[in-house]
């Protein structure tokens, strides 16, 4: 099944989708834009993946790598559905990146890609913004660029593994202002999700409620405030965004 | 000082805040893959499978010889922190306490080394937590570590690039750092090595201090 999580009248709810929109656990039924959305589980660690489609590495002009690149996003940077997202306004270059989240439902150490799925809870969509002109090679890609606030979505619903079956055959997309500027399909991924978790948990303890961003494939474009920016995977969910004007920053 | 909560805490991790961190690297900044010295705060983040707390052990991973055990100051955030001025920085500190930055060691700051920081237990955090006014030089504080009884590694806040106020200053001007959030200040240069059987201790004067012995993490890749 599908699940989200929403505030409604200062209330905390569990949802699911429907017709009109969504139904609370009480029953009562909601348009999308009534409430307050909240990704669909509470993320613990949240790992994302750079540089996984070979077609988006040679956009950038960057080799993939034989090792997964792993990086890390701060808790503050984690937001839901409809929600909105700053953009510095000094930034030339700030793009959207859609992406696979897949949500750990039980511990995985030292798991073999064979079994690695059985540790997934369900999947949902990411949008992992980033903003070009603050990368720098340290740490790269930095959390300057990549952790900023809001600026990490998911949601807006979490799908069961079991309904989801293969991971690596959905298409995805992203439509900035309704139009199409990025289309991919997981089978295009350099490390699957399988490999991922059986790449994590060969050094580290993965736990229920971790989240992998398993990255993006080309079509990456410039994005401006006032975009209404959709992250959408086919079976998993339609995820909107809206930019709005933030202030660059002035030090560091 | 119970640990931070999974889920709604980060702690960040400051690197190549000392100067000799940065003059032992001298030209290579310049140089490929980094073309420059840094900007803004090098971060890096601990994530929750590496907390443990005072006594617990540090598994040493089973295809590593020896570990880093780095001693830094780790400010807790006392309230949420965006775009405040250095001057104002630690009244938004809910206090100090130390941290053992356990690392594999590596001398690559390119990527982010995610399978060198981020072992389990590899961020043993004191218990003790004090507050910013009970500090009388935060910039001038002597940090230690003591393997097995013996003192091995000296060093002192007054070698940071950036100050305290400044590190916490200028990360809130890129993100906010949240009450309960953690801030390690810059891990101490010349890290000693740690072996299994050893018991580590990390310990700024009068402040506060985390000892934790590393043992063998039992081989998981045969049973899985």
């Amino acid at each position: 099944m599908k699940r989200g999580r929403v505030v409604y009248q200062g209330r905390l709810h569990e949802a699911v989708p429907d017709a009109v929109g969504l139904r609370l656990d009480d029953g009562r039924m909601l348009r999308e834009m009534d409430v307050t959305w909240l990704p669909p589980i509470e993320p613990r660690t949240v790992f994302a993946v750079g540089l996984n489609y070979a077609d988006h590495a040679e956009e950038l002009a960057l080799k993939p790598k034989s090792e997964p690149l792993l990086f890390l996003k701060g808790m503050r940077s984690i937001a839901g559905h409809r929600t909105s997202t700053e953009r510095p306004a000094d930034a030339a270059f700030m793009h959207y990146e859609c992406e696979l989240a897949v949500v750990i439902g039980r511990t995985a150490r030292h798991v073999k890609a064979t079994d690695a799925l059985t540790h997934v809870a369900g999947y949902t969509v990411a949008n992992d913004y980033a903003v070009r002109d603050y990368l720098e090679n340290y740490y790269r890609p930095n959390l300057r660029a990549k952790s900023r606030d809001g600026a990490t979505l998911l949601g807006p619903w979490l799908i069961d593994a079991d309904e989801v079956g293969d991971p690596q055959a959905l298409e995805l997309r992203t439509l900035v202002n309704g139009r199409v500027t990025q289309r991919g399909n997981t089978r295009d991924m350099i490390h699957g999700v399988a490999r991922l978790i059986e790449y994590l948990s060969a050094f580290m303890t993965v736990t229920r409620g971790d989240v992998i961003l398993t990255g993006t494939p080309a079509g990456v474009v410039n994005v401006e405030a006032g975009d209404e920016v959709i992250t959408e995977i086919d079976g998993i969910g339609r995820l909107t965004n809206f930019l709005v004007a933030g202030r660059g920053n002035a030090r560091g | 000082m119970p640990l931070p909560v999974a889920g709604r805490n980060t702690v960040y991790g400051a690197a190549l805040n000392y100067h000799s961190t940065l003059e032992s690297l001298g030209g290579a900044l310049s140089s490929k893959p980094y073309w420059a010295p840094p900007m803004a705060p090098v971060l890096y983040i601990k994530p929750p499978n590496t907390w443990i707390r005072d006594g617990d052990p540090i598994p040493l991973p089973a295809d590593i010889a020896a570990v880093q055990a780095g001693v830094t100051l780790a400010a807790v955030i006392g309230r949420d922190m965006f775009r405040i001025k250095p001057e104002s920085a630690l009244s938004h500190v809910e206090g100090f306490t130390v941290v053992n930055d356990v690392t594999v060691p590596h001398s690559d700051y390119f990527r982010p080394e995610i399978q060198n920081r981020c072992r389990d237990g590899f961020c043993p955090i004191g218990s003790q937590l004090v507050g910013p006014r009970e500090i009388k030089a935060l910039d001038a504080l002597e940090l230690r570590v003591w393997v097995n009884a013996q003192l091995v590694c000296l060093e002192s806040t007054r070698g940071l690039v950036r100050s305290v106020a400044t590190l916490l200053s200028d990360v809130s001007e890129l993100f906010t750092l949240a009450a309960g959030d953690i801030v390690l200040i810059g891990s101490a240069p010349s890290a000693p090595l740690v072996r299994a059987g050893d018991r580590v201790a990390v310990e700024i004067e009068g402040l506060a201090r985390v000892e934790n012995p590393v043992v063998a993490e039992p081989d998981g890749r045969r049973s899985s």
